[in-house]
């Protein structure tokens, strides 16, 4: 059940990250009106600006998705910036070496590809968290760390094409098509069918989380280990199974970038967005289905955060990004002690 | 002898931000308060410094900047998850995200620049008198700020450890109600804790950008996390956590030697975090964590 109560507290983090960004501007001088026009309307008006919102929101819906399941599993994913990167190594390795396959099969194959990879080094922490204990919010945050250094230098040994930090494109066969071809009005902008993809796997994720009986015990875990030896599951395989999920799902959100707007592997295309996969989940309350709806406010934020550098450096809109999750995480605590009952969910 | 001093002295360089960092994150801890924002902490204790130091044209008023800024830093997470009992891993996040972002917005308008503060030319590169006879290894203890890292370090132990107020601290990260029955008030304990592991961390900062002589994005580089791993090896204790904190500071030495004889250095780079995960899976497993730790503590409540 989605109850309009849950809306306030997000909605009510969102309005005062706008205001701090507002005073920020009057502090530097600038109008914070021009900045909260510049922030919601440049991007919500031209149709490239949509586009590119939507673009961003693509990748922010599959790494929030990859916070949300583990989260409900009681594990903390932050590691969908490292696991998104491998997964899109493995993507366009998969889709420049079977370049010369058709159609959906070899995008069918480089997806399973993202997801395999991306799930198992998720899994790596998973399976750390479950056999010795290591917390996977530092071990996570450690592998992104790793990956970053091995695909520097996959990339710099052999993948690269010279001078560059990008690798060949993959097969046309793994293409997904860029809604600028079909929608004219979206112009040069990012957005492909990468996005309606996402929102299918946010639809499905929901479907298995709350409606199938894997997605039960799977929400059993979260109470703890004892509850689920008590459910008859193995802790173990399901730790490691929601983490790899949670991997997974960071892994083939790399197609967005990769088949849906460059073709191509680039170091660092992650930029981040990894990060704020956390608030997305947490904004959206770790449903799935509401997911998309705060990864289109994170990127509309990111993308606004653009237009913004004109009177303002963009780096406060990430500032505002982190005063969101602060109000958030505060409001929460206070509706979770019966402080704001409007609220408490 | 002067390659054994040399490589010593770059173990000190190296362990010293670490060393303060899992110190700073020790004394949180063990008040009962996660503390993953100590990577933000340890940035904005860089950035404190540099522009502290740059400013004033003092590096002993660029010292206390640093500090400073941790310190300040360490209160927002205290009120975010002690006063107002909020996520405690998600605050230290957006308190990581915040020092990022804010850190790089500030050198764009203190400095104009997307990348780093301008050098820092006011830290005098001669150790203190007495320690020139230890060489290379001197130039780096004879610093001021290494002498006054490692004082730190050593009273954070003794208080931590061995004194009533450490006591009371551990009290309040094992079972704050007990704190509260003595007639003592947990949120200010644990307030106080947190400010304390970040005036500390902060320190840690101010030697990074006096090592680099300035200010760079996201200089702290994950130093952050890795001492939290180290801390936890170090199982909660200052002590233990500095002799991980060396053992993660060798083999980043061990990285500098061997660079460019063969082995690809991004596989040297990743070596702290790889054995940082080797530490943290094979120790953790019996280092037990302070009982309250993470836990919100109510007024009048139980555990």
């Amino acid at each position: 059940m989605i109850r309009r109560r849950d809306f306030a507290a997000p909605l009510i983090a969102v309005l005062a990250g706008l205001a701090a960004g507002a005073l920020i501007a009057l502090l530097l001088g600038a109008s914070p009106v021009r900045f909260l026009s510049l922030l919601v309307g440049e991007t919500l008006t031209t149709g490239y600006g949509l586009g590119q919102v939507l673009f961003r929101s693509t990748a922010l819906i599959f790494v929030g998705l990859a916070v949300a399941l583990p989260f409900r599993a009681g594990l903390f994913n932050i590691g969908g910036e490292g696991q998104m990167a491998v997964g899109g190594f493995a993507m366009t390795w998969i889709g420049i070496v079977l370049a010369g396959l058709p159609g959906p099969w070899l995008w069918i194959l480089c997806i399973a590809g993202a997801a395999l990879a991306g799930g198992i080094w998720a899994g790596i922490a998973g399976l750390l968290k479950a056999r010795t204990g290591a917390h996977e919010v530092i071990t996570t945050i450690l592998l992104n760390f790793v990956a970053a250094a091995l695909l520097n230098y996959a990339m710099s040994a052999h993948f690269a094409l010279p001078e560059t930090v990008r690798t060949a494109a993959v097969g046309e066969g793994a293409w997904m098509a860029r809604a600028s071809l079909a929608i004219g009005w979206m112009h040069g902008s990012g957005v492909s069918t990468a996005f309606p993809f996402a929102l299918a796997v946010a639809v499905a994720c929901d479907l298995l989380l709350f409606r199938t009986a894997a997605g039960f015990s799977w929400r059993i875990l979260a109470g703890g280990i004892r509850r689920a030896r008590y459910a008859r599951l193995s802790p173990i395989r399901w730790t490691v199974a929601s983490m790899a999920m949670g991997g997974a799902l960071a892994g083939v959100g790399s197609c967005s970038y990769i088949l849906g707007y460059k073709r191509y592997f680039e170091e660092g295309f992650t930029g981040g967005v990894g990060y704020l996969g956390i608030a997305v989940a947490l904004l959206a309350r770790n449903r799935p289905a509401a997911v998309p709806a705060a990864a289109f406010l994170f990127g509309m934020l990111s993308q606004g955060g653009l237009a913004v550098n004109q009177i303002v450096p963009r780096e406060f809109v990430d500032l505002l990004m982190a005063v969101i999750l602060i109000v958030f995480i505060l409001l929460d605590a206070r509706a979770r002690e019966g402080g704001i009952r409007w609220i408490s969910s | 002898m002067d390659f054994l001093l040399s490589t010593l002295a770059q173990v000190v360089r190296i362990v010293v931000p670490y060393g303060l960092v899992s110190v700073g994150g020790c004394l949180s801890e063990r008040s009962g308060v996660v503390n993953i924002g100590l990577e933000g902490i340890l940035l904005n204790g860089a950035f404190g410094a540099a522009v502290g130091t740059i400013e004033t044209g003092s590096p002993v008023w660029g010292t206390l900047c640093g500090a400073l800024a941790g310190a300040l830093t360490a209160l927002l997470h205290a009120f975010v998850t002690v006063r107002a009992r909020a996520d405690q891993i998600v605050s230290g996040l957006a308190i990581n995200m915040a020092s990022l972002a804010g850190t790089r917005a500030l050198l764009k308008i203190l400095y104009d620049s997307a990348s780093n503060s301008p050098r820092i030319l006011h830290v005098p590169a001669d150790p203190l008198p007495g320690f020139a006879i230890l060489g290379p290894l001197g130039d780096a203890i004879g610093q001021p700020l290494f002498l006054l890292a490692a004082a730190a370090v050593v009273l954070a132990d003794r208080l931590l450890l061995r004194s009533g107020v450490g006591l009371l601290v551990r009290a309040a990260g094992e079972r704050p109600a007990a704190v509260e029955a003595s007639g003592f008030d947990v949120a200010r304990v644990r307030t106080a804790s947190v400010i304390a592991g970040g005036m500390i961390a902060g320190l840690g900062g101010s030697w990074l950008a006096f090592q680099q002589n300035s200010f760079t994005d996201g200089m702290s580089g994950g130093r952050g996390y890795i001492a939290l791993a180290a801390m936890i090896a170090g199982r909660w204790r200052p002590g233990g956590a500095i002799v991980s904190c060396l053992l993660f500071a060798a083999a980043e030495t061990l990285q500098i030697r061997l660079s460019g004889r063969g082995v690809p250095t991004q596989f040297l780079q990743m070596l702290p975090y790889l054995i940082a995960l080797v530490v943290l899976a094979g120790w953790v497993g019996r280092a037990v964590a302070p009982a309250a730790l993470g836990k919100p503590y109510r007024r009048g409540g139980s555990e």
